[in-house]
């Protein structure tokens, strides 16, 4: 079987898995507790934290460990505007992941003010757009690094301009960015960056958000106080730990698996053009993340590609693993324009750590195959 | 809590622990704190004829910061005249020891020891 | 250095060699998400996380389906009582809880009382338990939900489960129940004993940390708000990438300590009961906070008069156990819960948490007693305290100065 759905989630690399386990075997205290055992445990939980600062380039007490990229976007939000008390305006994108538009809908709910703005056929917001629809009661600008479904990059750039002179905090869904190019937090200008570890070979059940110190948010999970307060609840210890083993290797080899994964995705799509030439790949003029390829067909439905090609050992999906299986098409492709047949061709490819050059060859055969199967 | 090493060995081998005779005019008892706190310390100074604290003793329930500061000051007064005994600040204790912020109540409390066992000694000296 | 023994299996459980040789495969070969409809890894996944939810669901004899998996227990008590109050506030604004409550249960509750909540907190008695008559009086025609945690993280005493759920269904008010610290050391049977919401966290019962559960009642419905918003897991009522080797943890925790709590009960209670009359007869002024029955085996909460609870913990560094005098290394307040219960301050600053577990030995007992018998009797020879009692003053008749 090859894996090509690492957007979904992505293998634990090798030493992610040593890190993990050597804190299952040996850590047996709480690292809230002040003798030796916890304090060993607060030992493993202070090291992964400034693995993932170092990476970062940021201080550690900037990050926040959450149970994963969701409940990072949640405290943003929620966290946001509580401590605006549930008033003003937020701006978002139309192609945000669904873990940022369900919290606006029910922040829409209790009396936010939301804009959702569009993006245009590549997939992109436009920064124009944005300067306009910024308020003076605007509290928060949520739009994201890279999309889940297509790869394609925001202007983050001007994003972080804009924000910065209006001023308003902005926050920014990194889940899929990070660890695939790298990023400069501070360069950026974001106020919340949300990460999670499983899309780029950490552990699942752990993220993170990168908060500026001065921004307030309100405590979203209440009791014990862990995280200064700021996120109640016993550590995910291991996969904190897996975490840190993954900020530590990314912070040593993220350029050349950058470059890696840039050279196969090119093989990859020249490859499937070449074989199947009425193939759109969607943002094809933008830019983005080089391990993701999302492509249209006609006359072909995406979830039944995609099912033939697990038959045939290749694991892809149509779409966002949360919302696949469903029957409506995506709003990724809906709100680039797409019609909704269109949409519903969709496939994503996306490549990761582990991704081979022959992987990638024999999926471009297998996908000739599977689609021409399908079409006769 | 990571203790410092200072804090450790005055807790591990406490200078000073036991009693003076209170009655004695010579010896000047402090003591300070409150149970309900969970910190109580008793220091106990002797003064010779000469003016000089050649003695001091120390009983303290509390956390290993009270109790290494206690056993430090007992160290520190010894050989000093009353007033040089006053001298010494909660600054200096919290200094000594490298006490963290949420331990400095421990210098303070210390200092008052030091105050509280001066001014037994001082209102015995004008009774007599 | 030597190895410290570990006796405080109550803030945390080392993870058993069983239940991470259960995880392994999921970290390598088995990585999919199990969301994912489209191929294999997302289905071999999703199958392993309905087992999963199998195991905990037989522990507490519910559905599966009525299994929400979550980050912990301290999530899991935010969900049910938050997600109650909100989906029911037409209905009602009233809650009660104990004042013994683990902090997840009293924050949540305190910030709903900031949203227009009402919130009775019950008092316990010096045992520890709640008293049925007074949560009964203390029902309004508002109250929509009663939350009662099965047994307390420090004094390890056992609310009477039953008698509540019986009591909150006759009048038609859900039960929401931390069971952080009971699944595994009692039997819990939610249906017989009517609870509605309960709460679980692997950690406390040798899984990995970072994950729990949440048990939400069927028959009849109980509807939450969600509080997690996105890809709808767990339908609808937590998002959020499931993460399938902590859940598989998990559920390989509960089997384990559904099949073995009846044979660890009663080794622990040897091991407690020697650890207690060890200590307790070779003391005196000492004395046990917490009835001293209805409490399960793993728990021994012991105050000893006239030495500080912190530097009694320093004297015994080789054991790792939890002080009642700094529950979290930057408050030096005196456990609430010992205070809820009508243990005088001082005595609260001098207690001690000691948990035992599934891999405390008689070794390590006997071991203990010996630290802490001579630990006390040093400390006390330090003590000002002690001195008066030896003087036969009590310290209590003492005017304090506040400090």
């Amino acid at each position: 079987m090859i894996y090509l759905d690492h957007n979904a989630s992505s293998p634990p690399r090798p030493e992610v898995i040593a890190a993990m386990l050597a804190t299952l075997q040996r850590i047996e205290g709480n690292p809230s507790s002040v003798h030796g055992p916890g304090r060993a445990a607060r030992h493993t939980l202070d090291d992964a934290r400034r693995a993932v600062a170092k990476w970062m380039q940021i201080h550690d007490n900037r990050i926040l460990f959450t149970s994963g990229g969701t409940e990072a976007n949640h405290l943003a939000l929620f966290g946001l505007a509580e401590a605006c008390h549930f008033s003003g305006r937020i701006i978002t994108s139309a192609i945000e992941h669904p873990s940022v538009l369900k919290p606006l809908e029910k922040l829409q709910q209790r009396g936010m003010h939301v804009t959702q703005l569009p993006v245009d056929g590549q997939g992109r917001i436009d920064p124009e757009a944005l300067h306009s629809a910024l308020t003076p009661d605007t509290r928060l600008v949520s739009i994201m690094a890279a999309n889940n479904e297509t790869g394609v990059l925001q202007p983050l750039a001007e994003i972080g301009a804009i924000c910065r002179a209006h001023p308003v905090p902005w926050h920014c869904d990194a889940t899929q960015w990070v660890g695939k190019l790298p990023l400069a937090v501070d360069a950026l200008g974001v106020d919340l960056l949300t990460l999670s570890a499983h899309k780029m070979g950490g552990p699942k059940g752990c993220g993170a958000l990168v908060v500026t110190p001065a921004l307030s948010l309100a405590p979203q999970l209440l009791g014990g106080g862990q995280e200064r307060g700021r996120r109640s609840g016993t550590e995910n210890l291991s996969g904190i730990a897996g975490f840190g083993a993954l900020a530590a290797r990314l912070s040593a080899t993220m350029d050349l698996e950058s470059q890696t994964m840039t050279a196969l995705q090119q093989r990859l799509e020249e490859g499937i053009l070449k074989t199947l030439p009425d193939a759109v790949i969607l943002g094809a003029g933008a830019a983005r993340l080089p391990n993701t390829t999302a492509l249209t067909l006609r006359r072909i439905d995406g979830e039944t590609l995609v099912m033939t090609l697990d038959l045939a050992g290749f694991a892809i999906s149509s779409g966002a693993a949360c919302s696949s299986g469903k029957n409506t098409p995506s709003h990724v492709p809906l709100a680039m324009g797409l019609d909704p047949e269109t949409s519903r061709s969709m496939v994503r490819i996306s490549l990761g750590w582990d991704t081979t050059e022959t992987a990638v060859d024999a999926f471009i055969s297998a996908f000739k195959r599977s689609v021409d199967r399908l079409r006769n | 809590m990571a203790y410092n090493e200072k804090v450790l060995d005055h807790y591990e081998n406490p200078r000073n622990v036991g009693s003076l005779d209170k009655g004695d005019l010579q010896v000047g008892t402090g003591m300070v704190g409150a149970p309900a706190c969970g910190d109580v310390m008793k220091l106990q100074i002797r003064v010779n004829d000469a003016g000089i604290i050649d003695d001091a003793k120390f009983k303290t329930f509390g956390c290993g910061s009270a109790i290494a500061a206690s056993s430090l000051v007992t160290e520190w007064v010894k050989g000093k005249t009353i007033d040089e005994a006053l001298t010494i600040k909660n600054k200096d204790i919290a200094e000594e020891l490298a006490l963290p912020p949420v331990k400095i109540h421990c210098s303070v409390l210390a200092e008052d020891a030091i105050k509280s066992a001066v001014a037994d000694y001082r209102s015995k000296q004008k009774g007599a | 250095m030597i190895k410290p023994i570990y006796m405080d299996y109550q803030a945390t459980t080392p993870v058993d060699p069983r239940v991470l040789k259960a995880m392994l495969p999921w970290f390598t070969e088995r990585f999919g998400n199990p969301a994912s409809r489209s191929h294999a890894y997302g289905w071999e996944a999703d199958e392993a996380v309905a087992t999963a939810r199998k195991q905990v669901a037989s522990i507490i004899r519910a559905d599966p389906r009525e299994i929400v998996f979550t980050s912990g227990a301290t999530e899991s008590d935010n969900l049910a009582i938050w997600g109650v109050a909100q989906f029911y506030r037409d209905k009602g604004n009233h809650i009660i809880t104990p004042t013994t409550e683990h902090k997840a249960v009293l924050d949540t509750c305190r910030h709903l009382e900031a949203e227009g909540f009402e919130v009775t907190y019950l008092p316990v008695a010096t045992n520890g338990l709640i008293n049925l008559a007074e949560l009964e009086a203390a029902i309004t025609p508002k109250t929509i939900l009663v939350s009662v945690m099965a047994v307390n993280n420090e004094v390890g005493v056992i609310q009477p489960l039953e008698a509540i759920g019986q009591l909150c269904r006759r009048h038609k008010i859900f039960f929401h129940c931390d069971a952080a610290q009971g699944i595994g050391k009692i039997p819990i049977d939610v249906n017989t004993m009517h609870i509605d919401l309960l709460s679980i966290s692997a950690h406390k019962i040798y899984g990995p940390k970072g994950v729990g559960a949440l048990y939400v009642r069927r028959q009849p419905r109980v509807r939450l708000k969600a509080f997690m918003h996105g890809g709808g897991h767990e339908r609808g009522m937590r998002s959020g990438t499931l993460p399938t080797p902590l859940l598989v943890g998990l559920g390989e925790a509960c089997r384990l300590s559904e099949s073995e709590m009846e044979a660890e009960n009663s080794r622990l209670l040897t091991l407690r009961e020697r650890l207690r009359s060890g200590i307790m007869n070779a003391l005196t002024h000492v004395s046990l906070n917490g009835d001293p029955v209805v409490r399960i085996a793993g728990n021994l909460n012991i105050s000893f008069s006239y030495v500080e609870g912190e530097s009694l913990m320093m004297a015994i560094k080789d054991v790792a156990v939890s002080s009642g005098s700094a529950c979290t290394s930057a408050s030096l307040e005196p456990s609430y819960v010992l205070r809820a219960m009508g243990v005088h301050e001082e005595m609260a600053h001098t207690s001690i948490r000691f948990g035992l577990g599934r891999f405390t030995t008689a070794e390590e007992i006997e071991h203990v007693i010996r630290i802490v018998v001579g630990a006390v009797n040093k400390l006390r020879a330090m003590s000002p305290l002690w001195e008066m009692v030896q003087e036969g003053i009590d310290p209590t008749t003492v005017q304090w100065a506040a400090h």
